[in-house]
C-alpha cells in the first residue's frame, strides 16, 4: 500500500494544474478543489490506520534510498496529514460560501483555488519529507502559494502587512538553505535517516552550529519568540479564510519541523534550557501583546503566538510525556484557533468589523455566532474538560514530572498564560457579545449556511477532541515513544 | 574535502552584503539583498561538495568526480529564488503604484498602542475615562 504515500501531495498539485486551466469556470474550480481535498483527507485517514504497523516509505523517482528523495509517513506525519486535511477542506468550503475573499467580491480572483491547493501540497509534502533538502522545497512551495495568498487582491493595507511577511519569510528560507548546505559539506546526506548516525559521530560544537540554524530558520516559521514580530502584523489583513488556515497550519508546519528535527537528529535535550526560555518568553509576551489589542483578529494573532510557546514546552522537556502532550496539544491547537479565526470572519460580517470597540450585542442578534465563539475560546483557554485544558494539563504534569527549576518556572508560566488567555478572550465575550448594541452605520452581510457549517463542524471537531481524548492521548503517546526511539524510522528507512 | 577559501570568501561577501542590503527601508534594496543572501547560500552549498572532474559518467574516475548532488539542489534552489525574486519585485512595483514609494512601513496598530501607552491610557476600549490633565504633564 506504500503507493498511497505520495498522494497526498501529488493530488493537490494535480488539482491545482486543473483549476488554473479552469480559470473562466468558478463552479468547476470549486467542484475539483473541494473533491481533491475531501480525497486527501481519506487517503490520509487511510494512511493513518496503515502507519500503525510502521513507517511507510516510498523513495521517489525510483532511486536507491540515501540517494534519492523518500517520503515518510509515520504515525507523527501521518496524524498532521489528517488534522490538516480536515483543516483545509473545511476552511475551503467556508471560503467558497464567501464567495471569494472579504471585500473583493466584485472582482472575483481565479488564483484562489488553485493557489490554496498548492499551499495544501506543500504543508503535505513538509509533512511527508524523510530528507531535509525535501523538507526545504516543501516549505518553499507553501511559502509561495502564502506569499500570494497574504496579497491577495493587492489593497495597500495586504501589500504593506505582506511585504514584512514575504521578507522574514525569504530570510528564514536562506538560513534553512545555509543550514542544508553546512549539514551536507559535514555530513555528505540529507536523508533524515542517515543523518542519525552521521550526526552522532560529529564533534559537539559543530552539532551544536547545525542544531542552531535549523532552530533559527525554523523558529520564523513557527514564530518563536523574540523570531515573532512578523506574525501578529501579517495575519490579520489577508481574508478571514486565508488568516484561518495560515494560523491553523502554517505556524504548525514550523512547530513540525522543530518537533521532528530535535527528537530525530538532535535527540538529548542539548538546547534544552534555551528552548524552555524561549517557550517561556513566547508565551509571556505573546500574551501581554494579546491583551492589549483592541483588535479581534490582532488580539487572536498574538494568542497564537503565545500558545506556540506551550507546543516548545514540550519539545524542550523531551521526555516522553512531555512530546506526547506537545502533540496533543498542536492537534488541538490547529482545529481551535483555525476555528476562532473563521469565527473572527463571521463577525467581521455580521458586525462590519473586527474592533471591539465597533461591536457589541452580538450574543442576543446572533446568538448561534455566540456559541460558535464560546466553545472554542474556552478550548483555548483551557478551562475543564475541554482538549485545550487536558493538553495543558498533560504539558504541567510533564514539567512537574521532570522538576527542574526551569521546568517549574514553566509550568507557572504556562498557568499564568492560561489565564491571561481566559482574560483576553472574555474580555471579547464582553464587549462583542454580552454588553448592549453599539450603534454603528454597518450592515450586517448576511453569512452563507456553507461559512456557518464548516465553522459548526470544526467547533464540533473541537469538541470531539475532548470526548476522544483518551484514545487520542494514547496515540500520541505511542507517537512520543516512535520519536524518542528513533530505531523505527531509521529501521524503515534504511532497511 | 577540501572547499576552496575564495568560494568561501564569495559567501561572507555576499552574504554581509545582502544582510546589510536587507537592512534597508525600500523594497527595491531589499530585493537586491535577497538576491545577494540567496546566491550567498547558493555558494555555501556548492562548497559543501570538494572540487574536482565533472560528474558524468564515463569522463572521468568516478573517484575524482565531484558530488553532483549540492549542483543539483543549487538548481532547485537557483529557481526557487528566481521565482521569489519575481514575486518581491511585482510587490514593489504594485506598492509603489498605490502609494508612489515603495518603503516597508510600520504596524499602524503597532504605532496606535504605543501613542496610547504613551498617554497612558491603557489600550481597554471600555476604559474611556482618561485624565487629559496629568497625560500632559507626564509628556511634558
Amino acid at each position: 500500500m506504500t503507493w498511497l504515500v505520495p498522494l497526498p501531495v501529488i493530488m493537490p498539485l494535480l488539482g491545482a494544474a486543473t483549476t488554473l486551466l479552469m480559470f473562466r469556470r468558478p463552479r468547476v474550480q470549486r467542484a475539483i478543489s473541494v473533491s481533491v481535498l475531501t480525497a486527501t483527507l481519506v487517503v490520509s485517514a487511510v494512511l493513518l490506520v496503515l502507519s500503525a504497523d510502521g513507517p511507510l516509505v516510498v523513495a521517489v523517482g525510483g532511486w536507491p534510498v540515501p540517494l534519492g528523495i523518500v517520503l515518510v509517513a509515520d504515525r507523527l506525519a501521518t496524524l498532521m496529514l489528517v488534522v490538516s486535511a480536515a483543516v483545509t477542506l473545511c476552511v475551503l468550503l467556508y471560503s467558497i460560501g464567501q464567495g471569494g475573499t472579504d471585500g473583493d467580491e466584485e472582482h472575483p480572483l481565479s488564483v484562489y483555488h488553485p493557489t490554496y491547493l498548492i499551499l495544501t501540497a506543500g504543508v503535505t509534502n513538509a509533512f511527508l519529507s524523510g530528507d531535509l533538502f525535501n523538507l526545504y522545497v516543501g516549505f518553499e512551495i507553501l511559502l509561495a502559494a502564502s506569499y500570494v495568498l497574504i496579497t491577495l487582491g493587492g489593497t495597500e493595507n495586504r501589500i504593506r502587512a505582506g511585504t514584512t511577511y514575504v521578507v522574514v519569510s525569504l530570510l528564514s528560507s536562506v538560513i534553512f538553505l545555509a543550514g542544508i548546505g553546512l549539514i551536507y559539506a559535514a555530513t555528505g546526506t540529507l536523508n533524515m535517516a542517515q543523518l542519525v548516525e552521521r550526526l552522532d559521530a560529529l564533534p559537539d560544537g559543530v552539532r551544536m552550529v547545525l542544531q542552531g540554524m535549523l532552530l533559527l530558520a525554523f523558529g520564523i516559521k513557527a514564530a518563536i519568540f523574540p523570531l515573532s514580530a512578523w506574525l501578529p502584523d501579517s495575519y490579520p489583513t489577508a481574508p478571514a479564510p486565508v488568516t484561518a488556515v495560515f494560523a491553523g497550519l502554517l505556524t504548525k508546519v514550523g512547530v513540525y519541523a522543530i518537533i521532528r528535527t530535535e527528537t530525530l537528529l538532535f535527540p538529548g535535550g542539548r538546547v534544552a534550557d534555551l528552548l524552555m526560555v524561549a517557550a517561556l518568553s513566547t508565551m509571556l509576551v505573546g500574551i501581554l501583546g494579546a491583551v492589549a489589542q483592541s483588535d479581534l483578529k490582532r488580539l487572536l494573532s498574538f494568542t497564537l503566538v503565545s500558545h506556540i510557546g506551550y507546543l516548545l514546552f514540550g519539545v524542550g522537556l523531551a521526555s516522553r510525556a512531555g512530546i506526547a502532550a506537545a502533540v496533543f496539544y498542536t492537534l488541538h491547537h490547529i482545529i481551535v484557533q483555525t476555528t476562532l479565526f473563521l469565527v473572527a470572519g463571521l463577525i467581521e460580517r455580521r458586525g462590519g468589523s473586527t474592533a471591539l470597540d465597533r461591536l457589541g450585542g452580538l450574543a442576543r442578534t446572533a446568538p448561534v455566532l455566540a456559541i460558535l465563539f464560546f466553545l472554542p475560546a474556552l478550548n483555548l483557554a483551557g478551562i475543564p474538560p475541554f482538549s485545550g485544558f487536558l493538553g495543558k494539563l498533560g504539558l504541567i504534569q510533564a514539567g512537574v514530572d521532570d522538576g527542574a527549576v526551569l521546568s517549574w518556572l514553566l509550568v507557572g508560566g504556562s498557568a499564568l498564560t492560561s489565564l491571561l488567555t481566559l482574560y483576553a478572550l472574555a474580555r471579547v465575550w464582553n464587549l462583542a457579545f454580552w454588553r448592549s448594541p453599539v450603534s454603528t452605520d454597518a450592515t450586517p452581510l448576511r453569512s452563507s449556511r456553507l461559512m456557518v457549517t464548516p465553522t459548526a463542524a470544526l467547533v464540533a471537531a473541537g469538541v470531539v477532541l475532548t470526548l476522544a481524548a483518551g484514545p487520542l492521548y494514547s496515540l500520541t503517546d505511542t507517537v512520543a515513544g516512535d520519536l524518542l526511539e528513533r530505531t523505527p524510522y531509521v529501521e524503515a528507512v534504511l532497511p | 574535502m577540501r572547499p576552496s577559501i575564495v568560494l568561501l570568501l564569495a559567501v561572507g561577501v555576499l552574504f554581509a552584503a545582502g544582510t546589510i542590503l536587507l537592512l534597508e527601508r525600500t523594497l527595491t534594496r531589499v530585493l537586491l539583498g535577497v538576491m545577494l543572501l540567496g546566491n550567498g547560500a547558493n555558494l555555501l552549498v556548492l562548497a559543501a561538495a570538494w572540487p574536482g572532474s565533472p560528474p558524468i559518467v564515463g569522463t572521468a574516475d568516478p573517484a575524482e568526480m565531484t558530488d553532483p548532488l549540492p549542483q543539483a539542489m543549487i538548481l532547485t534552489a537557483i529557481v526557487i529564488t528566481l521565482g521569489m525574486t519575481a514575486f518581491l519585485l511585482a510587490l514593489a512595483y504594485r506598492s509603489w503604484r498605490l502609494s508612489g514609494h515603495d518603503e516597508v512601513q510600520d504596524d499602524a496598530e503597532d504605532r496606535r498602542v504605543r501613542e496610547l501607552a504613551e498617554r497612558d491610557e491603557g489600550s481597554d476600549a471600555e476604559d474611556l475615562d482618561t485624565d487629559e490633565t496629568e497625560t500632559v504633564e507626564v509628556r511634558a
